[in-house]
């Protein structure tokens, strides 16, 4: 076990930048994720601590010692790849042993570690199959026993789950919180799902063309986003973005846009007084728009506005109605018991103790 | 005009047949003739069968062919061999070890298959003589191994890349080298690209007959392809025994094709199809 620091890691390809500046220290047994769309360097940040590409600039540290220039397998990690990458001709007992053969483990000690290994995962019935023999999900946990044997002080997963079924996904989500809690290993998991980011790092670090955006525990990423960007990858539906204008009235602040006006909540008056006047981005989670007949709780007659109901996509357990509001498609989440038809005008509250405001310029959080 | 599937198939089927014949006559003529004795063989009969059938051409090509019949043996097994193994080697560097240069170095290996044999025979034979190989199998071995590097690295260049990288770098992390590699993870699920580079080397190399007449000149170390085309007497040909050789000399690269041939489609066709 130990700890990853990255500092000023930079990658380049060509004239490509897919890394930039990259500072990151990881506790020792920490579950951390990297989460961003395809092409955001966060498969490169991977790979560039596992030793398979080299840094154009920078120091990677495992422990304490600076890993630049030692190759893969010296670097004392191990790796799941989306692929599985098992080797074909092997079966999944001498999958699982090849890193320890290489590294001249006495056999009788390897065989123990397998055995064991392979009952953790439930694949022990398995050991004598090749991995054509395997399906999505076996294979998989063949080469997370593979990482798991070896005993790494880091695990560097990328995308392990993309290439299974959703069902099996979510089972899989769990039986990996449950290994890391009982291995405590350190391990760096790279994903593009922000759900997968959100319900398994201890913190997550969102990226956007090569640089970090932002990094803390999941949710606080949630509740305080700190630019427009995490607020609208994190979550799921995205959070709503209106343009509005801040303006001054009655002794109150409001986000006023084109046919309604949103009273800001007194304490988050104070940020705002640079941008009196100005034009902002207003955003809402979906979860923070409610109708009169399902809100529960006080609501602002001033957070109300009128718009009509576009489609409605029942889910069981909620309801999430698109709303036509100002040319812009709205989404709220909804009680799934609520009376709405597609087509109707209603009133919908926002909580506005939840809203946040960016600067237009920047996108940056203003709250 | 009105014509039924039927008949169309019918006309097809005719062309076809009247096509194979024409392109079996010749055997035709090579298995008749290398079965009749001496006496039999005559222009005028060359279209009939034979009498009696005579194993006495096959005695005489074998009793004149057979040393030169096991040089072919003693150059094909090797030269295949050694191109194959360099050749898997190259094409597993040039697909999973891609390093400074190397687009630049494939494509320059590539070329050398377009090389003509003809432009590259006076430097070769000086060449071999300074390094004491002239007129000898290894020679022409070393000769063919090199001749034969750019198409079996581009074979198994070819086949390597349909194999994930991400394999290679799990061995790697897995503690494994660069040979290391190759040896244990890339080698075993070779098996597909090697007969391809085999069966395609080892027809290649056995009917060779340009180097072969060039560098070896002496009657003992030819290959079978020289020695049959010197089993025409200056005076008079024997055709039983020139027919019965050549059947001889035809005879390996065809049993290498029976014993591998259902690999082989399925190496051309590895990674085309997801299986």
């Amino acid at each position: 076990m130990a700890e990853v620091r990255l500092k000023d890691v930079n990658k380049t390809f060509g004239k490509v930048v897919a890394v930039k500046d990259f500072n990151l220290d990881i506790g020792d047994g920490e579950f951390i994720i990297l989460v961003g769309p395809s092409g955001c360097g966060k498969t490169t940040t991977l790979r560039s601590i596992a030793g398979l590409e080299e840094v154009t600039a920078g120091e990677i540290y495992i422990g304490d010692r600076l890993v630049n220039d030692v190759p893969p397998k010296n670097r004392d990690i191990a790796m799941v790849f989306q692929n599985y990458a098992l080797y074909p001709h092997m079966n999944v007992y001498k999958n699982m042993s090849f890193g320890l053969r290489l590294r001249k483990v006495p056999r009788p000690e390897i065989d123990k570690i397998v055995r064991r290994t392979a009952d953790l995962l439930g694949i022990g019935e398995l050991l004598d199959r090749k991995p054509k023999e395997l399906s999505g999900g076996q294979r998989q946990r063949v080469a997370l026993g593979r990482a798991i044997v070896r005993d790494p002080h880091v695990f560097l997963f990328d995308e392990p789950l993309s290439n299974l079924d959703a069902k099996l996904r979510i089972t899989m989500r769990a039986e990996l919180l449950d290994l890391h809690q009982r291995l405590k290993t350190t391990a760096i998991y790279v994903t593009h799902d922000q759900l997968e980011a959100m319900t398994m790092g201890d913190r997550i670090v969102v990226m956007n063309e090569g640089l970090i955006q932002q990094v803390d525990t999941p949710q606080k990423v949630y509740d305080h986003p700190i630019n427009r960007y995490v607020a609208g990858f994190i979550g799921s539906p995205s959070m709503n973005f209106l343009p509005c204008t801040i303006v001054k009235g009655n002794g109150d602040l409001y986000a006023a846009c084109k046919s309604y006006k949103l009273r800001i909540p007194q304490d988050k008056t104070k940020s705002l007084r640079d941008y009196i006047g100005k034009e902002a981005i207003l955003g809402i989670r979906p979860e923070h728009i409610d109708t009169k007949d399902t809100i529960t709780r006080k609501y602002d007659p001033e957070s109300v506005f009128q718009a009509s109901v576009w489609v409605i996509e029942p889910l069981g357990s909620e309801k999430l109605v698109h709303i036509k509001s100002e040319e812009r498609i709205l989404v709220a989440r909804l009680d799934p018991h609520v009376d709405l038809k597609p087509g109707q005008m209603a009133e919908f509250i926002v909580k506005t103790d939840f809203i946040h405001i960016f600067d237009k310029e920047t996108e940056k959080t203003i709250f | 005009m009105n014509t039924s599937p039927r008949a169309n198939k019918i006309t097809l089927y005719i062309v076809m047949v009247v096509f194979a014949l024409f392109f079996l006559l010749p055997l035709y003529v090579l298995f008749a003739t290398a079965l009749k004795s001496f006496s039999e063989v005559s222009a005028s009969r060359m279209w009939n069968l034979p009498t009696i059938i005579s194993g006495e051409g096959f005695a005489k090509a074998l009793e004149k062919l057979l040393p030169n019949l096991l040089n072919s043996f003693y150059l094909v097994i090797p030269a295949t061999a050694f191109s194959a193994i360099l050749g898997s080697l190259n094409g597993y560097i040039f697909s999973k070890w891609k390093f400074k240069g190397s687009d630049i170095i494939f494509p320059i290996i590539l070329f050398g298959m377009f090389i003509p044999y003809q432009s590259i025979l006076p430097p070769l034979v000086r060449f071999l003589m300074s390094i004491k190989l002239y007129n000898s199998i290894p020679g022409l071995i070393l000769t063919h191994t090199v001749y034969g590097l750019p198409i079996t690295t581009l074979i198994f260049r070819t086949y390597y890349t349909e194999v994930p990288t991400e394999v290679v770098e799990a061995a790697s992390i897995d503690g494994a080298g660069i040979l290391g590699t190759y040896w244990r993870v890339l080698f075993p699920i070779s098996l597909p690209g090697f007969v391809v580079v085999i069966i395609w080397q080892f027809t290649n190399i056995w009917n060779e007959f340009l180097f072969a007449i060039v560098i070896t000149s002496s009657p003992a170390k030819q290959p079978i392809t020289v020695a049959l085309v010197n089993l025409a007497g200056s005076q008079i040909v024997e055709w039983n025994a020139q027919m019965a050789g050549a059947l001889l000399a035809a005879l390996p690269p065809v049993l290498i094709y029976i014993l591998l041939g259902r690999y082989f489609l399925r190496g051309l066709l590895a990674g085309s199809v997801k299986g």
